[in-house]
């Protein structure tokens, strides 16, 4: 099997459905002549043309409106927001338009697109590059929420949404795009979205994350392991719908739940989950739930020594794990 | 030593470059800023300038190869420092990362249970209790308790509860009770004793029996006019004969006794999915020192007269208040007369001698006036004031056992031989 880069993973999902599927088309900010500011769409102007592969004004609400009206007529748009910060402008359609066209057409008419979207920090963007968006999504029914952490769920999960009925957001962790790599199997194959996969068996301490966030959590395991703590690590991979009973099983592996995201504390994910361990495995609890999250401040700092006090690390995490071992 | 030079951040996303082309070699001396060599990313081509002055010393990524950003690849010894000081900062960070972590007095949690925990003790019969906790502040944790259920070395909730305890020594031996630290506010003068190890047992069965088993509590009256009269007839005679004076604790004694073989539940045991009626009657008497309470045994006291058990009563006694009791002297009761007439009290709820089924302590004798043969009469009169395991007794019985002392103490007369 072929090693390949997170990002290329994206591109290669891609070409794939763009040479299965005519209906398939890109649209966003650079995404054509340029090739994506990350390159994650690099060459498929050459091999589709310019007709599959829109280059868009900067208006992320066009880009959004004209996908939903594009699925809706039939296609399947896959669009580019260049940043996840910059889906803001869009957040209108997303969720007035694309989450409730379904249910308010009373099943006549649905949104089969697919958002693509950069977030996190890590990479040096500040402010308006750097921001965990799914908050704002997570708790809005109607949509499903992807964020893969390896390059092999990039390219099963991108797969699935293109071919899934309704509207997918698909965040892609822009550190992960070049540091994480990954074994991909040539031939055509998906990962369902809703499915969270076990990353380690453990019996110490469960952890609970998604996306970068997930390989810090990772190394951690392995430094613990030394200390003679064993880590179980639950790759949640799809927000929404979120995988309960996985969560469940997960945490009454070890009684002990630790939830790691990116996205600031308050209002984040983790407290989703975290309340689905307290109402459905109260009786399995070895001690409080615990969430290691991003700061609540505005944004990510430029200064490189305040962004990596805001940024996560594998020895924030490792530390978080053995207290929670501890207990 | 040498400063390190890393592979730089070159743009965002960018996580690794390769060298191209070194612009120096070892040896080589740089100014801050000057190029040192080629690097190609993803993204872009660019130099990697010098963070220092100073000479080339070592080239540590060959032309070609790619590493990760923030990974060495070369050193360079800086003009005029000092070989150590790099290592300073590099090992002061190392020290600030170091988390401090809260002293956590031991034991502060040994009760503080996860459900889990709860769950798992009760799915296993694991008395908490007598589990070591490997948690912070000692908290038993998931894990020990698993640990303890695979190894099967389970210490099951029944053993303890069990009427077997009875065969353990009384006062002396027992657990050590809670240690748990006080809340009470202390203030200037006040005086802390420290806690005898008499103090603790006795503390830790008195709540162990208040908290097991559920004391119900009744008070019947009996006239012992007769029985003062018949006191008063002997006595002088009875301590010159015997040695000993002649009080009226053999003779309740003597009507409890009596009484039991009758009522075998009051001489009982709780066993927890049953009840253990006792064959022999060991009456536990208790008697007080100045700075403790201890329950010794008159054991076959049905065997007993009222002679025998007055002898009794004064051996018991004399061993109390010399310290002499044996293990023996405290084992085996199987109910308990207490004398709290002695201290003048004339009602008391006293607290039943776990495992026992009931305790009964007679208080003081007391001339009252009351109406007999419709007539006002000065008359002894005596309470006796009976504590009972209400798991084991109903009111009904206990009353009739009651009924059945007052009878046999009632009957006595100045004529009457014992």
């Amino acid at each position: 099997m072929a090693v390949i880069s997170y990002i290329d993973a994206v591109t290669q999902a891609l070409r794939e459905e763009m040479q299965r599927d005519e209906r398939v088309f890109v649209l966003g900010e650079d995404v054509g002549v340029r090739g994506g500011v990350f390159r994650a769409t690099d060459g498929l102007i050459d091999t589709f043309g310019p007709e599959r592969v829109l280059d868009t004004p900067l208006t992320e609400s066009a880009i959004a409106g004209v996908s939903i009206g594009a699925s809706v007529y039939g296609k399947r748009p896959v669009a580019e927001m260049q940043f996840a910060d910059f889906i803001l402008p869009a957040v209108n359609q997303i969720i007035s338009e694309a989450a409730k066209m379904r249910y308010r057409s009373n099943n006549a008419w649905n949104c089969p697109l697919v958002i693509r979207a950069p977030y996190g920090g890590g990479v040096h963007g500040a402010l308006y590059h750097s921001q965990s968006v799914e908050k704002i999504f997570t708790g809005v029914p109607g949509l499903k929420i992807v964020m893969p952490s390896t390059p092999y769920d990039v390219k099963g999960l991108l797969k699935s949404s293109i071919r899934d009925e309704d509207p997918v957001l698909f965040f892609e962790h822009k550190r992960c795009y070049r540091l994480i790599k990954g074994e991909v199997p040539e031939e055509d194959y998906t990962v369902p979205i809703g499915k969270a996969e076990v990353k380690r068996e453990g019996t110490d301490v469960t952890v609970i994350s998604y996306g970068l966030t997930l390989h810090f959590a990772q190394k951690a395991a392995e430094e613990l392991e030394k200390e003679g703590i064993s880590v179980h690590i639950l790759d949640l991979r799809t927000l929404v719908p979120l995988d309960k009973e996985a969560i469940l099983e997960a945490v009454a592996k070890t009684g002990k739940g630790l939830i790691i995201h990116e996205d600031n504390v308050t209002g984040g994910f983790g407290g989703e989950i975290s309340a689905v361990i307290a109402e459905e495995a109260f009786f399995e609890l070895d001690a409080p739930v615990r969430r290691l999250c991003g700061p609540d401040v505005p944004s990510m700092p430029y200064s490189p020594s305040l962004e990596k006090e805001f940024m996560l690390n594998p020895e924030k995490v490792t530390n978080a794990i053995r207290d929670l071992a501890e207990f | 030593m040498a400063t390190d030079i890393a592979m730089p951040q070159l743009g965002e996303s960018v996580t690794e470059g390769t060298i191209t082309k070194w612009l120096k070699e070892p040896g080589d001396s740089v100014s801050k800023y000057e190029p040192l060599c080629e690097v190609a990313t993803d993204k872009v081509n660019a130099e990697v300038p010098a963070t220092v002055s100073g000479k080339v010393t070592e080239i540590v990524t060959e032309e070609g190869k790619t590493v990760a950003v923030g990974e060495v690849i070369c050193r360079v010894e800086e003009e005029g420092k000092e070989k150590d000081k790099a290592a300073a900062p590099a090992e002061k960070a190392q020290t600030d990362q170091k988390v401090t972590k809260p002293d956590v007095p031991k034991d502060s949690m040994k009760r503080r249970y996860s459900p889990a925990v709860l769950r798992l003790a009760q799915e296993h019969d694991i008395d908490l209790e007598q589990v070591e906790g490997t948690g912070k502040g000692g908290r038993i944790t998931r894990k020990d308790l698993l640990k303890l259920i695979e190894s099967g070395e389970m210490v099951p909730v029944q053993e303890k509860a069990s009427p077997i305890s009875e065969t353990k020594a009384e006062p002396a031996s027992v657990a050590q009770p809670n240690e748990q630290k006080t809340a009470i506010q202390r203030e200037e003068g006040d005086e802390e004793v420290p806690l005898t190890n008499v103090r603790k047992t006795i503390a830790q069965r008195m709540v162990q029996s208040k908290h097991e088993a559920p004391h119900a509590w009744t008070m019947i009256q009996a006239d012992v006019t007769g029985l003062v009269k018949l006191r008063n007839k002997h006595k002088d005679a009875f301590k010159k004969r015997e040695g000993i004076s002649l009080t009226y604790m053999p003779f309740f004694i003597k009507a409890v006794v009596d009484s039991l073989k009758e009522f075998p539940y009051l001489n009982s045991a709780w066993g927890v999915d049953r009840i253990i009626l006792k064959k022999r009657i060991n009456i536990s008497i208790a008697v007080a020192t100045e700075d403790a309470l201890y329950v010794p045994v008159i054991h076959d006291a049905d065997e007993k007269s009222v002679l025998g058990l007055a002898k009794a009563i004064h051996h018991l006694a004399e061993k109390t208040r010399s310290g002499t009791l044996t293990m023996d002297d405290l084992s085996g009761g199987t109910f308990t007369v207490n004398n709290t007439g002695s201290f003048g009290s004339i009602a008391s709820q006293p607290i039943i001698n776990h495992p026992q089924a009931a305790i009964l302590s007679m208080e003081s004798i007391v001339k009252q006036p009351v109406i007999k043969d419709e007539m006002i009469a000065v008359r002894d009169l005596v309470n006796l004031c009976l504590s009972l395991d209400h798991r084991i007794l109903d009111g009904l019985m206990a009353g009739r056992f009651l009924q059945q002392v007052k009878k046999r103490l009632e009957a006595y007369s100045p004529d009457t031989p014992f």
